[in-house]
């Protein structure tokens, strides 16, 4: 069995015991619980057996450990059944059902995707692509779901209804969820990246700074966001025209200030970490070439601690992609505020409508931030 | 008493009397109530929230150390080998799940309350203790483990008595960082209505009362500094005492 890849026998055993899970759920309306539907019940075996021979096929692909791009094509025929199964199961469980039937992909689905995911995944980490590859299959992936989405093809989902009857809250939603998590990382390096570079030169400013940082940090998100409201309120009370130009105790204005609070100390400690990147050796050549600190900062310090900065932001932006649902509890708009209504009207789809964005926001962020952190490590490093 | 356990001790006094005399605090909390409103939080005893809050804390992040640790040892021995690309990509993966958003996706599944929050707090508990587990077990001096080899103890004998002893401080780390940042998700978990702390910052925000949200968001903080303190002073404990066996053994 040595050619078996061993993470392939496992993508194979729990693909094949998903495959026996409930695929989608069948609900008579947006709020009752649903009823879960096997993968061979879902229409017609002539329809749902292709489907099901892709997924198989896909898993079998997956076995052998020396093949990888065998393993990705397994991968993606393995996805591309998992799509026509959930695109012609919904439109057939649709037409047997009544006015207001919803349907939604279940356990199975989830599972399976995961499954072929992973197991892309995997096979993609063994070729270990560099980051012009990355950045390609990123934008290909991005591509396809995009056309998926906007092809019309899942229009009989529940979340994709969920999305019709607040197209125009979802927009103002997404952009304003893009507003928070960005514009609080631009804020938190705008003022962190000089407050790093003084408290690297500085280290009275150092000891001062980073324990008030960390306090920050400790205190824990909700109250974070709940202690802005009133400064805040307080600050356009007594400021003359703070008002005018948005500054309220409640909305944007504490999600904002409580993003690039808690962003400060991953930036200021990951600038600080990447300007003592530089070699002793390297900073003594560059003192004995005449460089002013300036020079030095900019043309040695800077440029050799870059990947250590923006490994910084890219914490900084998962983290706050994440937390900025947290100002939909707040009125602070954005997914969060999809996620909360669904949670209170127990309307599972509307949640997914909030945290399915979220979390594919984070991830692109991610592997793009890692991208760029790549791409900005000098090269000798890169090779060793 | 040095300055640094005079400091610790006010906190403690502090957490303490917050958790079991709350309302020893109406002066220090009125300014921030609305008029006429209520200054302490008094739906729920403190006490009893700061305990079901730990509790869900301390089972999540027991249950990630033990399957953190589990695939840390499993993908570090020659068989476990190939899943070490694999599990590197689910951790890596499962950080960058808002937990918010992992909340709210477990609470179908699920239903409301503890059941959700767990999850949450063990997916997220998993990704520092499984680097940092990694990185202590495959960073070992080759000469001990040659030495450990060569008076013949097998493989099971050398991870008990060996590699998991030394790397025990390492692990540590990530335990301290993963059960510092459950502490604060945790709050979170009262969105889906686990009884946690983060009840009494809830109330606040649903009822602009600021003055719940200070007392909730302080405990919490407290909880997070001195456990945070407690965690690197057993760290400390630790690796002294290992440093002082090897060099025992080195004279």
């Amino acid at each position: 069995m040595a050619g078996l890849s061993p993470p392939g026998v496992l993508f194979a055993v729990l693909g094949l015991a998903a495959i026996f899970a409930p695929f989608m759920t069948l609900a008579a309306n947006r709020i009752v619980a649903g009823e879960g539907r096997a993968l061979w019940t879902l229409a017609a075996p002539q329809i749902t057996g292709p489907g099901i021979a892709l997924m198989l096929l896909g898993l079998a692909l997956g076995l052998p450990a020396a093949r990888p791009f065998l393993r990705i094509a397994g991968a993606a025929l393995g996805l591309a059944g998992l799509v026509w199964l959930l695109v012609l199961g919904a439109s057939s469980l649709l037409a047997e059902a009544g006015d207001y039937a919803r349907v939604s992909p279940a356990a199975g689905f989830w599972f399976l995707l995961v499954v072929f995911a992973l197991m892309m995944a995997d096979a993609l980490s063994a070729l270990s692509p560099g980051p012009a590859a990355r950045a390609g299959l990123l934008v290909l992936v991005i591509a396809l779901v995009g056309a998926l989405l906007w092809s019309g093809a899942l229009s009989n989902l529940s979340i994709a209804q969920e999305f019709a009857s607040r197209k125009n809250a979802f927009y103002t939603a997404s952009l304003r969820h893009l507003g928070l998590a960005f514009g609080s990382l631009l804020a938190a390096a705008v003022i962190g990246l000089p407050l790093g570079v003084l408290s690297h030169r500085n280290a009275g400013l150092r000891r001062a700074l980073l324990p008030v940082l960390s306090f920050l940090q400790t205190i824990p998100s909700l109250a974070m966001f709940g202690i802005m409201i009133p400064v805040l309120s307080w600050l356009s009370g007594v400021i003359p025209g703070a008002r005018a130009i948005g500054i309220a105790g409640i909305g944007f204005a504490p999600a904002f200030l409580a993003l690039t609070l808690y962003s400060l100390l991953p930036v200021v400690a990951n600038v600080l970490a990447g300007l003592r990147t530089a070699p002793a050796a390297t900073l003594e050549a560059a003192r004995g070439m005449g460089m002013t600190w300036r020079q030095r900062l900019t043309r040695v310090e800077l440029p050799l601690g870059l990947p250590v900065v923006l490994s910084g932001l890219r914490i900084v932006l998962v983290q706050n992609i994440g937390l900025a649902v947290i100002a939909g509890l707040i009125g602070g708009g954005g997914y969060g505020t999809f996620v909360f209504q669904g949670l209170n009207q127990t309307a599972g789809d509307l949640i997914l409508l909030g945290a399915l964005p979220t979390v594919a926001l984070a991830l692109v962020s991610a592997i793009a931030m890692d991208i760029l952190v790549e791409l900005t490590t000098p090269r000798t490093e890169r090779e060793e | 008493m040095s300055r640094s356990g005079m400091i610790r001790a006010a906190c403690v006094a502090l957490l303490l009397a917050l958790v079991l005399r709350p309302h020893w605090f109406t002066p220090v909390f009125a300014p921030f109530a609305p008029a006429g409103g209520p200054v302490i939080y008094e739906r729920a005893s403190i006490l009893s929230l700061s305990l079901s809050h730990l509790g869900l804390v301390a089972l999540a992040s027991g249950l990630a150390t033990l399957v953190a640790v589990g695939l840390a040892i499993l993908v570090t021995r020659p068989a476990g080998a190939a899943f070490l690309p694999l599990s590197r990509t689910i951790t890596n993966i499962g950080q960058t799940f808002p937990p918010v958003a992992v909340l709210a996706l477990a609470v179908p599944a699920l239903g409301f309350g503890a059941g959700p929050t767990l999850v949450a707090l063990f997916l997220y508990g998993l990704l520092p203790i499984f680097e940092t587990a990694i990185a202590g077990l495959s960073t070992l001096p080759p000469a001990t483990m040659e030495a450990a080899r060569g008076i013949g103890l097998t493989r099971w004998q050398r991870l008990i008595r060996v590699e998991l002893p030394l790397a025990l401080p390492v692990i540590l780390t990530g335990i301290r960082l993963s059960v510092v940042i459950a502490i604060g998700t945790a709050t979170v978990g009262s969105t889906v209505a686990a009884r946690t702390l983060g009840e009494v910052i809830i109330a606040g925000l649903l009822t602009s009362n600021t003055a719940f949200v200070l007392q909730g968001g302080v405990i919490v903080g407290l909880f997070a500094v001195l456990v945070y303190d407690a965690l690197s002073l057993l760290e400390t404990a630790l690796t002294r005492r290992l440093g002082r066996q090897s060099a025992g053994a080195e004279a």
